[in-house]
């Protein structure tokens, strides 16, 4: 038996290598007339009446049909360490229309349940040097094309997935905090003691996806292991935006695919192409060759006050707790 | 004969006097200490530390890397002064071993108290990535422990095999754990030829192994790109530092020894002086580099450098590095010039100072890094701008240190200090004059 499984198999190369040969040399006719004849070759003469999804009726060679495989894990839909197929997550952040609101960051605490002191996404109060004006700048993570923080993770727990995102599963991390030092954005944070998220695991119950993915933004948080933002891969696998998008009341945040050449900021859509050239955009310390996926446009042609956000400055603060 | 029974019964491992034993229950009880704390940390999670999302890393990781950096004593003296042939190092050679292991291993236990979730180490092995600096590491600690073990233990092959003879009437249990371990050693040319030949491959083999131990240490952080580490003079500058910890240890160890086991007649005057030379020799190499680090940067004073290096030399941080330049490197190097600087006592002093100095140095290139990060710390508690170690990370790196000065007491208690047969074979070498090969 094996050795005729070895023949078949030496035959079968044999063939194969031949066929090939005659491919390249004959060009599209021989390959043509190649595949025909392998088709008459497994037809056992049985055809199939299917319909197709516009409803006509067609034959299939019966040796053509296959069941299809299904999942067995209804919610995982796509690969999470590939990430969406011919997708490529991008960002836009409007520093001209920044006024340090913060309802990015309320919602984003929010939906994420941070319950330690440092929220995932910041608005920063910069200012470059004396004689240049002052401008709040939100962050969220970068998540770089050249992410430092997956060069450096030792057990590949942070990962960069095809769609752009920069993921962590909790599940593997060992807490070095190695990716911590390596991120020059300084946008992750550490587990320091156990997260207490106790609301958080009743509304995940009620929604019926109580399992710690990195799908679900990591959720819930584990001791001893690191979170960051995460692009909401849970809002994007629902069609919807990114929490901090939608929570925005000055449109200051556009999501969306640098494929489609798409952002949208949920009321108006724009070309990122033309949007960057048109607005000048740029990246968070480009020279280090990091390539983030958040573009910023300059504050210039600013529509609000700078000091109209000193109010809800808190240079301690970032997260709301229940006193 | 009676040479060795001489050599024997001034060598031999004895037991611990009243000094040794509260010493020893200092040490235990500290180490308990730590464990306790250690076992609260893993409980409670490490928001026992004073550390935080800016200063992720602190005193964990800088005493990991004066753990690192000792353990170099063992390729610096054994493999470095018996590659040029340098004799006067026989008396010195065991402690550097002792210390050495001791170091290494402690380096290894140290490394996992960092980390948040000890309990997935195997992680490290099971999903291992090669482009990871601490995946480096993982293999490299491992294979140093391994070769720095059989550095210490193929030359103590015939001195086991003496002492088993020795102990053979008195302590007879002893004498057969002594047997054991000298693997049949009865001296015969043959077996001598296998283990010179050994102890000759392993010697090489601590060299590249153990520069490749502190160039990936340094790597761990000049692949990153914050201010203060991302500098290509880091490998070089580890590896200087790392002779200067080790040279300073052993010269504090060989000093104690040499007091608590009455060891003038072995190590003598002589052999401090030369350690003396030597350890001024590697002050000035490391000199060398702190000026290529903290000097250059000062000069094209790129904001960011400026600010991390101002913060030393003047700032926050100016008392710690001061006392760290001048008591580690100055004071040992102009010190160590004189002829007198290099008498047992001032060594010893010399030698506490630049461990003591070593160690607060690794906290200087750790925490101040961390605390000027690219982008304003903002949004966080005050408390996070500021970094100091807190009692459970005392607690536990004292248990550290404990630990690691407890194998090396356990080594000296079993373990012949001097090299007995070498030291044999030197002083009859010596009657018939001629010299000693290897």
């Amino acid at each position: 038996m094996e050795d005729q499984n070895k023949n078949s198999r030496r035959k079968f190369l044999d063939k194969g290598l031949k066929l090939g040969l005659a491919t390249a040399i004959g060009g599209m006719a021989i390959s043509k007339i190649s595949k025909l004849s392998a088709k008459s070759n497994t037809s056992n003469g049985e055809f199939v009446e299917l319909m197709t999804t516009d409803g006509t009726l067609i034959q299939v060679d019966a040796s053509e049909v296959v069941e299809i495989v299904h999942t067995t894990d209804p919610d995982k839909k796509y690969n999470v360490r590939e990430g969406k197929p011919n997708r490529k997550y991008v960002m836009v952040i409007d520093l001209a229309k920044c006024k340090n609101a913060l309802k990015c960051q309320t919602a984003c605490n929010k939906h994420h349940y941070i319950t330690g002191d440092h929220a995932w996404l910041k608005v920063y109060k910069m200012q470059e040097d004396e004689d240049t004006a002052p401008y709040w700048m939100p962050t969220t993570c970068m998540h770089c094309d050249h992410p430092a923080c997956v060069t450096v993770c030792p057990v590949d727990a942070t990962f960069k997935r095809r769609d752009g995102l920069v993921l962590i599963d909790n599940e593997r991390c060992i807490g070095c905090r190695f990716c911590m030092a390596a991120c020059p954005y300084s946008t992750r944070v550490f587990n320091w003691s156990e997260p207490n998220q106790g609301d958080m695991l009743m509304d995940m119950k009620m929604e019926g996806s109580c399992h710690s993915s990195p799908e679900y933004a990591g959720l819930p948080s584990v001791k001893g292991t690191v979170d960051k933002c995460d692009f909401c891969p849970h809002s994007i696998d629902k069609g919807e935006l990114p929490h901090c998008v939608t929570a925005c009341p000055n449109g200051v945040f556009y999501f969306g695919d640098k494929y489609e050449d798409t952002v949208t900021n949920g009321d108006e859509t724009l070309r990122l192409t033309k949007l960057l050239a048109d607005k000048s955009g740029y990246r968070l310390l480009e020279g280090l060759g990091t390539h983030p996926s958040v573009y910023y446009l300059p504050p210039v042609d600013r529509l609000v006050d700078f000091k109209e956000g000193l109010e809800s400055f808190t240079d301690f603060k970032s997260v709301d707790k229940p006193e | 004969m009676e040479n060795y029974d001489k050599l024997l019964n001034d060598l031999a491992p004895q037991k611990f006097g009243k000094k040794g034993v509260i010493w020893t229950t200092i040490l235990v009880v500290l180490t308990i200490a730590g464990i306790i704390a250690y076992i609260d940390q893993v409980i409670k999670g490490q928001v026992v530390t004073n550390m935080n999302d800016y200063a992720l890393w602190g005193v964990y990781i800088s005493n990991f890397v004066f753990f690192v950096a000792t353990s170099f004593v063992g390729t610096v003296t054994v493999a470095v002064l018996r590659l040029t042939k340098n004799s006067w190092r026989t008396p010195i050679v065991r402690i550097a071993e002792i210390i050495s292991v001791s170091a290494i291993i402690m380096a290894g236990i140290t490394i996992t108290i960092d980390m948040g979730r000890p309990d997935r180490l195997l992680n490290l092995f099971i999903y291992g990535r090669m482009q990871s600096p601490i995946t480096w590491d993982v293999i490299i600690i491992p294979t140093y422990i391994t070769i720095s073990l059989l550095l210490l233990y193929f030359p103590l092959l015939p001195d086991f095999g003496l002492l088993k003879k020795h102990f053979k009437e008195k302590k007879p249990k002893l004498s057969k754990w002594y047997g054991k371990l000298s693997l049949n050693w009865t001296g015969s040319e043959a077996q001598k030829a296998i283990q010179t030949k050994s102890i000759k491959i392993i010697a090489i083999l601590i060299i590249p192994a153990g520069f490749m131990l502190q160039t990936i240490d340094a790597w761990l952080f000049s692949t990153l790109f914050r201010v203060g580490w991302d500098s290509t003079n880091l490998g070089a500058y580890f590896i200087s530092g790392a002779s200067v910890a080790g040279v300073g240890a052993l010269v504090s160890v060989a000093y104690v020894l040499q007091k608590a086991y009455k060891l003038e007649d072995y190590i003598t005057d002589y052999h401090f002086d030369k350690l003396g030379k030597f350890l001024v020799l590697v002050c000035l190499v490391y000199l060398y580099f702190n000026l290529n680090e903290y000097l250059i940067p000062q000069l094209t004073s790129k904001k960011e450098a400026t600010t991390h290096i101002n913060v030393l030399l003047t700032g926050q941080y100016a008392p710690l590095f001061w006392f760290v330049i001048i008591g580690g490197l100055i004071v040992p190097i102009i010190a160590l010039m004189f002829k007198k600087g290099r008498k047992p006592l001032p060594m010893f002093i010399i030698g506490l100072l630049v461990v003591v100095t070593s160690w607060w140095k690794r906290y200087l290139i750790v925490t101040p890094t961390l605390l000027h990060p690219f982008l304003p710390i903002q949004g966080v508690p005050e408390s996070w701008r500021h970094y100091f170690p807190s009692i459970h990370e005392w607690l536990i790196t004292i248990a550290t240190l404990a630990m690691a000065l407890l194998i090396i007491t356990i080594l000296v208690r079993y373990v012949p200090i001097i090299p007995i047969q070498r030291t044999a074979d030197e002083q009859e070498q010596l009657r018939t004059g001629k010299n000693l090969e290897s």
